[in-house]
């Protein structure tokens, strides 16, 4: 799988709060929800993301509350791959819970707002296209692999209770 | 072989194991699992998805209706109604709407659903405030709880612990949220991010249980996965007051290994504020200036229980809140509430010119009942101070404890209770 786009590049700490305010909870409506995805940090977000866009922050990305909201705004907006340098473990549970894909990255914090990068998952390598330099990153462990390839927990889950 | 830590016993415990250690992944099994209706709706789309139609024990699964309760819009009330729904098809015993109940972190335990030994997870971060108790318990999203609600199991990777070692005696009026701010404030917000934050030592003996259930919920806070307290007679007289059933007690082996160590000498502490738009933006009194405020709001998970109603009152008795600040008072449970009655806090509260909510996270997350306007400060005994989190985003929060939030409500600025 590979995953190729333009960056929105943020910086660390960000929350879920600003990735869907608590105002858009009242609803699990997953276009309703990309809508107002970033509308916090970044008001033209939602406006100018496109289908395979990426998202890049610095540490600790998706901090605060539990809402599964935030990666479902994320993945509804079209994005293709969230890096960070690192994530709070809520949101990082939540994004293989539902598929969306993330990745840890030490050079994140380089990839510049613009940029176009590509991140080939099978190989572990993140490109930057525009700075023409590339990164490792570390495999995910066998458990979370094998939720990311039923493409998520439940079906995951499912498959193991002989549910399908 | 070497120690265990609480936390690791707990989960070694409930994986069948003997043993655990740090970066492991197991499967265990789950003895209390909570949403609320926020996170109960979108729990239940994935479990009617996946096709489930039974849950795993219809007395281990909490659905408490806290957030956006009593319904603030159409939305919210259909998202009680669904969870009240599903709750009643299903037959799941611990269904709770407004009024029966309260804030989910502060009903369970005082309902004496939670106990020491056990493995929670609950659809909402703040649902590692039990630990206070002595049980491992984290928050997750809604994916994890729609599985656990049908398996009664989770997956974890077992944590590093971090030691927080208590010494010393807190000077008057210092109290938990100072305790949690100050540690935030030295470690940071991801400072113990995957970590499990374990409280022990002799200063434990200087905390009661409404300190302790502040300190183990702002663990999220420093990026904890769980924060656990070691239990004592003061945890055991809790339980024994509001909890039936047996409790197992787990305590960290002498050689158990810690990932990190601190010892934090309670004496030292002064009152804490948390600036905008980070917990880890710590100031002690004599930074904090003179900003003028519009608004304190004294509630939460964090800080709704009696003993912060009695904190607050102490220092709005006959006294008034500052003209043109609104002070926002929401005891976390029915019973809180009641006991507000019948003990006059209320009728403090209420000639002091605050008013008095029902239960519900509501301004804390910026859902309703005190959202904040362009440009509008907040002082707030709630947990977080993120851009908009309460409102506008251009508005402020500044974090504190009970007793401090009282104080700026009546100076109309950030204050201690001595200047009261």
């Amino acid at each position: 799988m590979i995953a190729q786009g333009r960056v929105f590049k943020y910086g660390d700490n960000v929350d879920t709060d600003v990735i869907i305010p608590a105002r858009y909870l009242n609803t699990q409506d997953h276009a309703e929800l990309a809508s107002h995805c970033m509308e916090d940090i970044d008001i033209n977000f939602a406006k100018e993301v496109k289908c395979g866009d990426i998202i890049v922050g610095g540490n600790n990305f998706g901090c605060g509350s539990s809402r599964e909201h935030a990666p479902i705004a994320i993945k509804a907006s079209g994005v293709s791959v969230v890096i960070a340098n690192s994530f709070a473990r809520i949101f990082y549970r939540n994004s293989i819970n539902i598929g969306l894909a993330i990745v840890e990255c030490d050079m994140a914090e380089k990839i510049n707002n613009g940029d176009i990068v590509k991140v080939d998952f099978s190989k572990g390598i993140v490109y930057n296209i525009t700075q023409n330099w590339q990164c490792d990153v570390p495999p995910f462990p066998e458990f979370i692999q094998n939720i990311i390839q039923n493409n998520g927990y439940i079906n995951s889950i499912k498959k193991s209770l002989g549910e399908v | 072989m070497k120690g265990m830590t609480m936390t690791e016993k707990l989960i070694a415990l409930h994986c069948g194991k003997d043993y655990v250690v740090p970066g492991e992944l197991v499967m265990a099994n789950l003895d209390m699992i909570l949403a609320n209706d926020i996170t109960a709706p979108l729990a239940i789309d994935e479990f009617e998805k996946a096709g489930f139609d039974k849950v795993f024990d219809k007395e281990k699964i909490a659905l408490i209706m806290d957030h956006f309760v009593p319904c603030k819009d159409i939305k919210s009330a259909m998202q009680v109604q669904k969870t009240k729904k599903f709750a009643a098809k299903i037959g799941i015993k611990h269904f709770y709407d407004a009024g029966e109940a309260g804030i989910e972190h502060a009903f369970l335990p005082e309902k004496g659903l939670v106990k020491a030994g056990d493995m929670i997870i609950g659809a909402d971060s703040h649902t590692c405030t039990y630990g206070a108790l002595g049980a491992f318990a984290s928050g997750v999203g809604s994916t994890d709880f729609a599985v656990a609600m049908r398996t009664g199991q989770s997956w974890f990777k077992v944590p590093k612990s971090i030691k927080f070692e208590l010494v010393g005696k807190p000077k008057r009026g210092i109290c938990g949220k100072d305790i949690i701010l100050h540690i935030i404030g030295m470690i940071g917000v991801d400072g113990a991010r995957y970590c499990s934050m374990e409280f022990v030592g002799e200063g434990l003996k200087h905390l009661n249980m409404a300190d302790r259930f502040t300190i183990a919920n702002m663990a999220i806070e420093a990026g904890g996965k769980n924060g656990i307290f070691e239990v004592d007679e003061i945890t055991k007289q809790y339980l024994d007051e509001h909890c039936s059933l047996p409790y197992n007690v787990v305590k960290a082996d002498k050689d158990a290994e810690y990932f990190q160590t601190y010892v934090i000498d309670l004496s030292k502490i002064d009152y804490q504020v948390a600036f905008p738009h980070l917990p880890e933006n710590i100031k002690k009194p004599s930074e904090w200036g003179s900003i003028p405020i519009d608004q304190v709001v004294i509630g939460s998970c964090t800080n709704g229980r009696y003993e912060d109603m009695v904190a607050a009152a102490e220092v709005l008795k006959g006294k008034k809140v500052a003209k043109g600040l609104k002070c926002i008072i929401i005891p976390a449970t029915m019973q809180t509430y009641l006991d507000c009655v019948k003990n006059g806090l209320a009728e403090i509260f209420i000639n002091a010119g605050a008013l008095i909510s029902t239960p519900t996270c509501g301004p804390c997350l910026g859902g309703y009942m005190g959202i904040l306007a362009d440009g509008e400060r907040c002082v707030s005994t709630t947990n977080r101070n993120f851009v908009g989190r309460m409102g506008h985003i251009n508005s402020e929060i500044y974090l504190a404890s009970p007793s401090v939030a009282a104080a700026s409500s009546i100076l109309g600025r950030l204050a201690t209770p001595e200047e009261i």
